[in-house]
């Protein structure tokens, strides 16, 4: 009998604490595969962000830092200075990166440095109760924003991976969902160029994923894939900003 | 007179807001109360509980430490977690409907109460914990079921008015409970 | 007025807005978030403005901003953020302007965890950030002294154009108690000439600043402070003695800590063990002057809180070595029982008795 469906040795045996039908696990479970199959594992640092991903230092399979928020991108880039040979990534949220860290996460790319981010994009703050975040469609209530988004105060949803991609230092930056199995998939194959490109020495990557927050949109996880696709997707295009190989 | 209650389940059994209205019935006859909840990311599905203290003179912790006079459980697990809060003598209702054993530990008076099975019958899941209150007022009595209607009236303003028989026929039973079992001894 | 029943984050939120706040910058986390999340539904009904900044770092900037061009303003957080808010606290400070900054204050060092701590005592009173600046720091230990202190934190910062800090912990923000909220005694408060309005033609420009590369000018402005502490020192110490007369054993605690400790301290004296207890209230000033009142039947002191120790410091400043200070503390959101402090108090007592022979 052959092996069908067989868990990533890129993850620990942890059980995750996300919600049910959140897409935070999917996302896991795609980085601990890709770092697996590059056999990447016994070289890799990692690095967790504050969010409902904090505790990714126990789900990851290999070396993991923990930073304060919104900082992983300098965290990281700390750990890469000092072992310049390895492996080094971050994972981090909408709120992490597109509010508290947006600094970092600029200079990481301004710089070119040889990481590669993981951003799950998932319009809320999770961790905190469903707040709003820069990445908050129009509209959209939150428990800060309780009368629905509105540009006019708030501005409108930030586009993280077309901002970055504006940036010389970034190799390789793409947007991906894992709404259904065949966006999955894709999913997967970005964040493996992405870490080609840091194995490659081709500057900073990052696979913005787009992803579901069940919990606090107040929706059945069935609903809030839907949700995404027909909301989220029109307004983050799915595609590559950057690819090294292209501009070679 | 001092309340000294723990109200436990798991999150959306409405243990919260049982707490809530404990208290709010508490300050409306003009005693001193407190409500403190457990808060955090175990809450997402997990279990939750609050502390609620009702007494005749000035509260200073807000915290129950192995000095409950009661504990509301209406899953497993609180009950198990909380048993042992109480003091000798002191009451534990725990929701029959969902815990086949009666709590282990002795020199407590517990109270089987079939809240999902009873508010089924009343008309709606959702006031279960209502049951469980009717079973501590008519145990405990810390005020009359006209003192919680009342306070009911106000937390749900005209609007939902329309709830208030619900909550008071789930009331009414939880205490029917208790004095039906009191009667057959 | 009624007597209504709320949460103690939320509580502070309708007490600021009753004392004039109508600025909020702010930022998400835990145990605070029912503060952001009540001033984005209210603030604006009263005409004020809430604003979600991108972190703690640009909060108490947009503070720093609202309050030179002299809107009444506030910001709130817990521990971490309070941490990233020291730079702008400091230069707030040197600026000299008026403001208000809750700390619903939970476990460190670092991210730590979200139960209720005191272990920012150090951050509050010793300030995190650079020179020689102090804030004004409130304790409150239930609702209702939260929703007091607070509504006239805000006349307070205007009065002596300073921050006031309301320091709370994940307990005072997360409980319901019954509040009434009343309308405190005004205080005679100056215009706000030093603001940078505009000068519509008719003044010279306002600069809200805090450099001064003069050596001599930068200790004027350090000088200049100081004299303004002294008067807060004289004017603003807060703190209640319960049941100090004839105390053996004198517990010190505020906010969440002195409730328990109050519990203990019922609990012994019907033990027949005399004990009480300071609470300050002002955390800086510190209420020095409670330890003069103290009766001369006390033979120690013990400072409870929840840290590893960080007030004992301003308790044995305090003593000036009158009587041995003891310490008992938990940290990590892990909250001590009232049990542990009478066995704590009882433990040092009996330790007293042997040094002394007794
Ligand atoms: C300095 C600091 N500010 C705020 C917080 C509180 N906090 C924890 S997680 C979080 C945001 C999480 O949202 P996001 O990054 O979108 O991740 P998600 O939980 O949605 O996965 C915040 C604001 C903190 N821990 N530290
Ligand atoms: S709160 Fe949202 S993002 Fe966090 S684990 Fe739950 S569903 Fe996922």
């Amino acid at each position: 009998m052959s092996v069908v469906f067989e868990k990533t040795k890129g993850l620990t045996d942890k059980e995750f604490h996300y919600c049910p039908g959140c897409t935070h696990g999917i996302i896991h479970r795609l980085v601990g595969e890709v770092l697996e199959e590059m056999d990447l594992l016994d070289d890799a640092i990692g690095v967790a962000p504050v969010g409902c991903a904090v505790l990714a230092y126990d789900y990851f399979n290999c070396d993991m830092h923990e930073a304060a928020h919104g900082r992983a991108p300098a965290v990281a880039t700390g750990v890469k200075r000092v072992l310049p040979e390895k492996t080094v990534f971050a994972y981090q949220g909408d709120g992490d990166l597109a509010s508290i860290g947006t600094a970092e996460i600029v200079h990481a790319a301004h710089r070119g440095e040889m990481i590669t981010v993981i951003f799950v994009n998932n319009a809320i703050y999770g961790m905190t109760g469903g707040q709003m975040a820069p990445t908050t469609m129009i509209g959209q209530k939150t428990t800060t924003s309780p009368f629905g988004r509105n540009a006019e105060q708030t501005g409108s949803p930030i586009r993280i991976a077309e901002m970055l991609a504006t940036i010389d230092g970034a190799g390789f930056i793409e947007r991906v969902s894992v709404h259904n199995p065949v966006h999955i998939r894709k999913t997967k194959k970005a964040i493996r160029t992405a870490f080609e490109c840091q194995q490659n020495r081709k500057g900073f990557s990052m696979v913005e994923v787009l992803s579901t927050c069940p919990t606090n949109w107040g929706m059945s996880p069935i609903a809030s894939l839907g949700w995404l696709a027909e909301n989220m997707i029109p307004y983050y295009p799915l595609g590559n900003f950057r690819n090294p190989d292209k501009e070679a | 007179m001092e309340e000294k209650v723990i109200c436990a389940g798991f999150g959306g059994q409405g243990v919260m807001s049982l707490g809530r209205l404990m208290s709010y019935t508490g300050m409306h006859v003009g005693k001193e109360v407190s409500w403190l909840p457990s808060y955090g990311p175990e809450m997402r599905g997990g279990t939750a509980n609050c502390h609620v203290i009702i007494s005749d003179t000035l509260i200073g912790s807000p915290i129950i430490s192995h000095d409950a006079t009661a504990v509301i459980a209406l899953n497993y697990p609180s009950m198990v977690k909380f048993e042992h809060e109480l003091i000798e003598g002191g009451y534990m209702f725990y929701n029959s409907s969902l815990i086949e054993q009666a709590p282990e530990r002795s020199g407590i008076k517990s109270i089987g109460v079939a809240a999902n099975e009873i508010a089924s019958e009343v008309g709606d899941l959702r006031v279960a914990n209502m049951v469980m209150l009717g079973a501590y007022l008519a145990a405990c009595k810390p005020y009359s079921l006209e003192d919680v209607v009342a306070a009911l009236r106000k937390v749900f303003g005209p609007g939902k008015e329309k709830f208030i028989p619900l909550n008071e026929a789930a009331l009414k039973r939880g205490m029917e409970v208790v004095e039906s079992a009191a009667v057959g001894k | 007025m009624e007597k209504v029943l709320m949460k103690g984050n939320e509580a502070l939120c309708a007490a600021a807005i009753r004392g004039g706040c109508r600025y909020f910058f702010g930022y998400p986390i835990t145990p605070q978030n029912e503060i952001p999340e009540y001033m984005s539904r209210e603030l604006p009904k009263a005409g004020g403005v809430f604003l979600q900044a991108e972190s703690e770092v640009a909060a108490i900037n947009m503070v720093y901003g609202a309050a030179g061009a002299g809107g009444r303003v506030m910001t709130s957080s817990s521990s971490p953020g309070i941490a990233l808010k020291q730079e702008g606290i400091s230069y707030i400070c040197g600026a000299e302007l008026p403001c208000v900054i809750v700390n619903i204050s939970r476990g460190g060092p670092g991210l730590g965890g979200i139960q209720p701590s005191q272990a920012d005592y150090f951050q509050s009173t010793r300030g995190g950030g650079n020179g020689d600046y102090r804030l004004l720091v409130l304790a409150p230990a239930n609702i209702q002294e939260a929703v007091d202190l607070m509504t006239e934190a805000f006349d307070i910062a205007d009065y002596y154009r300073m921050p006031v800090m309301i320091l709370g912990d994940g307990m005072i923000g997360q409980m319901m108690e019954p509040v009434v909220f009343k309308t405190p005694a005004a205080r005679e408060l100056p215009e706000k000439e030093w603001a940078t309005t505009g000068t519509g033609g008719a003044r010279t420009p306002n600069i809200i600043n805090s450099l001064r590369l003069d050596p001599a000018e930068l200790e004027k402005l350090n000088l200049h402070l100081q004299e303004k502490y002294e008067r807060v020192r004289a004017n603003e110490v807060r703190y209640e003695m319960h049941q100090t007369d004839e105390a053996e054993l004198v517990f010190v605690a505020y906010g969440t800590s002195a409730r328990i400790v109050k519990n203990a301290v019922a609990v012994m004296r019907r033990q027949g063990v005399k004990a009480g207890l300071i609470r300050p209230i002002s955390l800086w000033p510190f209420p020095e002057r409670a330890f003069d009142e103290l009766p001369g039947s006390v033979r120690a002191l013990m400072s409870v809180e929840l840290s590893q120790g960080q007030m004992i410091d301003d308790v044995k400043i305090s003593a000036r070595g009158r009587w041995p200070v003891g310490f008992y503390g938990r940290s990590g959101g892990m909250i001590f029982t009232q049990q542990e402090i009478v066995e704590a108090g009882e433990k040092m007592l009996r330790e007293v008795s042997h040094v002394s022979g007794v």
